[in-house]
C-alpha cells in the first residue's frame, strides 16, 4: 500500500499539483518567473490554435468512437454466436493489432498509404480507378481514423465478447422459444445486458481520442504539410514546451486539456450512471 | 436495473455451459456462411498491414519501391537476412540496443506497477483503514487523469532532480497505474472471501503468510491481466520517452524507429533507411504477438474485469 501511495503521490499528485503550480506562472528571461494567477488559462481558453486542436480532437471523438464501437460490437456479437474454429481464429486475429505498438501501426499504415511504397494504387487499378491520397490534406482525417480504428476495436471487442460470454444462456432459451430472431436477441437483450462494458469502452476510447498524439505525431513526417504540430491539444502542448521552451503554457495547455478529459468522461459517466451500474 | 452482477465465479459457470448452447445453436442455423464471411473480412482487413509488414521485411529498398512481387507478395530476391545484418551494422547495431531498452523499460515498468497494484488493490479489498473510501475516490479520479497530460510536468519535475535522459525518467513514470489497482481491488473483493482470509488467520497464519498462501494463488488471472496491460503500455509508450530522452542510446525502440522514419523522410539530405525501418518494425512486434498467443487463456477472461463495477 505504502509504495503505491509513494508512486502515486510523486507521479501522479505532485506533477498535477507542480502542473498547476507552473501553469500560473510565466516565465521570461527579463523578469523571470512571474505570478500571473489564471492569465495563462485565459489565454488557453481563447488561443485559437489550442481551440482548434480541442475541435479537432472533438470531430475525432465523434467519428472514431461510433466507427470502434460499430466493429467492435458487430464482431463480437457474429463470433458470440459461434463456436468454430475459424471463430477462434478470427477472435485471435481482430485483436492482434492491440499487440502492435501505435507508433509501428501509425508506421506501417504510412507506408500502406504511401503513393510510393503502398499496394493502394494496384487494388485500386484494378477497379480502372485513381487511388485516392490517402495521406493529402483533406483525406488525413478519415486515414487517422482508419488507423485508430485497426489498432483499438480488437481490443474493445475482447471486453465486449467476454461480457457477452457472461451472460447467462438460460436467457436466450426462453426468448427462442417465445420465437425471438438472432437479430432480435441481439439487439434487445444482449447489447442492454453487457451496457455496463459498453459504458467503460466508450470512457476508454474517449479518453484516448481526446489526448490524440501519437498517430498523428508519426503520419507528420510522411504526410508532407497535411498535419500542422498544432493538430491535437498535446501536440500544441509538446511543441510550445520543446521547441520552443514555453514550460509554463505548455503545462496550462496540458492541464486545461486534462480538464476538459476529466469533464466530458464524468458528464458521460453521470448520464450513463444507469448503464453503468456506477452510483 | 442490477445488471453488473456478474463475479468472475458465474463468469466461468456461464462459460463452461454457453459451449455447447452455442453450438446447438449453430447446428440448428446451418453453418452460417454469412457469419462467417463477414469475419474473414475483418481477418483481411486486420490482418493486411502485418501480411505487408512480414513481407515487406524480406525486401531491399529497390524492392519496397517497385519489386517485381507488388506491395503485397515476395519479390524474386530474399534479403530478410541482409536487412537483418544492416541492422547490426546500422550505428553498431543501435537498434538492438533499443529492443533492449524497450525490453528494460516494459519489463521493470510492468512488473513493478503489477506488484505495486496487487498490493494497493489487495489493501484496499481487504483491510478497513481511515479514509478508504475518500482514497478510493481519488483513485477513480486518477484513472480519468490523461496521462500524457503529466508527461510535460513530469518531463519539468524529473529535470529538476537530475533524472531527465536516464532510464529512471522512463521506469518511474510507468510505475503508475491508476486503472491497474482498480482492476485488482475490484477482482480481489470478488475473489478472495473474507472468511478464507478469517480462517487462515486463526490457523495461526500472519497476515503477510496469509498473503502469500491464500490471496495471491487466487489473484492470479488478475495479475497476468494487469501485468500484460502495463507491459504493453510502456512497451508501447510514445509521448513519455519522446520527452524525457534525447540520448539516442536510451532511446526504446518505438522512438528510435520513428527517428529513422524521419530521417529518411527528409529527402535528398537523409538517408533511406527503408529496409531497416521495416525489418526493425517486424522484429520488434513479435515479442507481444508471441506473449499474447500464448498466455491467451489469462487475458481473454481478464480484460472484460473492469466492467464487474
Amino acid at each position: 500500500m505504502a509504495p503505491f501511495a509513494l508512486i502515486f503521490l510523486t507521479f501522479l499528485i505532485l506533477p498535477l499539483v507542480f502542473a498547476f503550480r507552473m501553469s500560473l506562472f510565466t516565465s521570461t528571461l527579463a523578469t523571470g518567473n512571474k505570478f500571473v494567477g489564471a492569465d495563462n488559462y485565459l489565454k488557453a481558453f481563447s488561443d485559437p490554435i489550442f481551440l482548434e486542436g480541442l475541435g479537432t480532437v472533438a470531430k475525432f471523438a465523434l467519428v472514431m468512437i461510433p466507427a470502434q464501437m460499430l466493429v467492435a460490437l458487430v464482431a463480437a456479437l457474429v463470433l458470440d454466436n459461434l463456436a468454430t474454429w475459424a471463430s477462434k481464429f478470427s477472435r485471435l486475429m481482430i485483436f492482434i493489432p492491440y499487440a502492435i505498438p501505435v507508433v509501428i501501426g501509425a508506421l506501417m499504415w504510412g507506408f500502406l498509404y504511401s503513393p510510393r511504397f503502398g499496394p493502394a494504387s494496384s487494388i485500386f487499378g484494378l477497379f480502372g480507378l485513381a487511388a485516392p491520397e490517402f495521406l493529402a490534406q483533406d483525406n488525413i482525417f478519415g486515414s487517422l481514423v482508419n488507423i485508430v480504428t485497426w489498432q483499438w476495436a480488437g481490443y474493445y471487442m475482447i471486453i465486449i465478447y467476454a461480457a457477452l460470454r457472461g451472460i447467462d444462456p438460460g436467457i436466450y432459451e426462453a426468448a427462442v422459444l417465445d420465437g425471438a430472431s438472432d437479430r432480435q436477441i441481439a439487439l434487445r437483450i444482449k447489447v442492454p445486458m453487457i451496457s455496463s462494458s459498453l459504458v467503460m469502452v466508450v470512457i476508454f476510447a474517449l479518453i484516448g481520442t481526446l489526448q490524440f498524439f501519437t498517430e498523428p505525431q508519426v503520419l507528420r513526417g510522411v504526410a508532407q504539410g497535411a498535419i500542422p504540430v498544432s493538430y491535437t491539444p498535446n501536440m500544441y502542448a509538446f511543441t510550445l514546451a520543446f521547441s520552443y521552451s514555453q514550460f509554463n503554457y505548455a503545462s496550462a495547455i496540458s492541464f486545461a486539456l486534462g480538464i476538459v478529459v476529466f469533464v466530458f468522461s464524468f458528464i458521460f459517466l453521470f448520464l450513463t450512471r444507469k448503464q453503468s451500474g456506477l452510483k | 436495473m442490477a445488471l453488473v452482477t456478474d463475479t468472475p465465479q458465474q463468469q466461468d459457470a456461464g462459460r463452461k455451459t454457453r459451449g455447447t448452447a452455442a453450438r446447438n445453436r449453430a447446428r440448428n442455423g446451418g453453418p452460417r456462411i454469412g457469419s462467417h464471411i463477414f469475419l474473414l473480412m475483418l481477418v483481411i482487413y486486420f490482418i493486411t498491414p502485418l501480411w505487408w509488414l512480414t513481407v515487406a521485411s524480406t525486401k531491399d529498398t529497390a524492392g519496397l519501391f517497385g519489386g517485381s512481387g507488388g506491395p503485397l507478395w515476395f519479390d524474386d530476391g530474399f534479403h530478410f537476412f541482409s536487412n537483418l545484418q544492416g541492422l547490426f551494422e546500422r550505428q553498431d547495431g543501435i537498434y538492438w540496443r533499443w529492443l533492449g531498452n524497450s525490453f528494460l523499460y516494459a519489463i521493470s515498468g510492468g512488473v513493478g506497477a503489477t506488484v505495486l497494484a496487487v498490493l494497493a488493490g489487495y489493501g484496499f479489498a481487504k483491510y478497513n483503514f481511515r479514509g478508504r473510501a475518500a482514497f478510493f475516490g481519488i483513485l477513480l479520479g486518477a484513472v480519468m487523469v490523461p496521462l500524457t497530460a503529466l508527461v510535460i510536468p513530469t518531463f519539468v519535475l524529473l529535470s529538476s532532480v537530475d533524472l531527465v535522459n536516464t532510464i529512471w525518467a522512463v521506469i518511474l513514470p510507468s510505475l503508475l497505474s491508476p486503472f491497474g489497482v482498480y482492476l485488482m481491488r475490484v477482482f480481489a473483493q470478488e475473489a478472495v472471501p473474507d472468511e478464507l482470509l478469517d480462517a487462515a488467520r486463526i490457523d495461526g497464519a500472519g497476515e503477510i503468510r496469509t498473503f502469500f498462501q491464500i490471496a495471491l494463488p487466487l489473484l492470479r488471472p488478475a495479475i497476468v491481466t494487469v501485468l500484460l496491460l502495463s507491459v504493453v503500455g510502456t512497451w508501447n509508450n510514445f509521448f513519455l520517452p519522446l520527452a524525457v530522452l534525447s540520448d539516442p542510446l536510451l532511446l526504446p525502440v518505438t522512438v528510435g524507429l520513428n527517428g529513422w522514419q524521419a530521417l529518411s523522410n527528409a529527402g535528398s539530405g537523409g538517408e533511406a533507411l527503408w529496409n531497416l525501418i521495416t525489418t526493425g518494425a517486424f522484429i520488434s512486434i513479435i515479442p507481444l504477438i508471441i506473449a499474447f498467443l500464448s498466455l491467451q487463456k489469462y487475458w481473454q477472461g481478464g480484460l472484460s474485469l473492469g466492467s464487474l463495477k
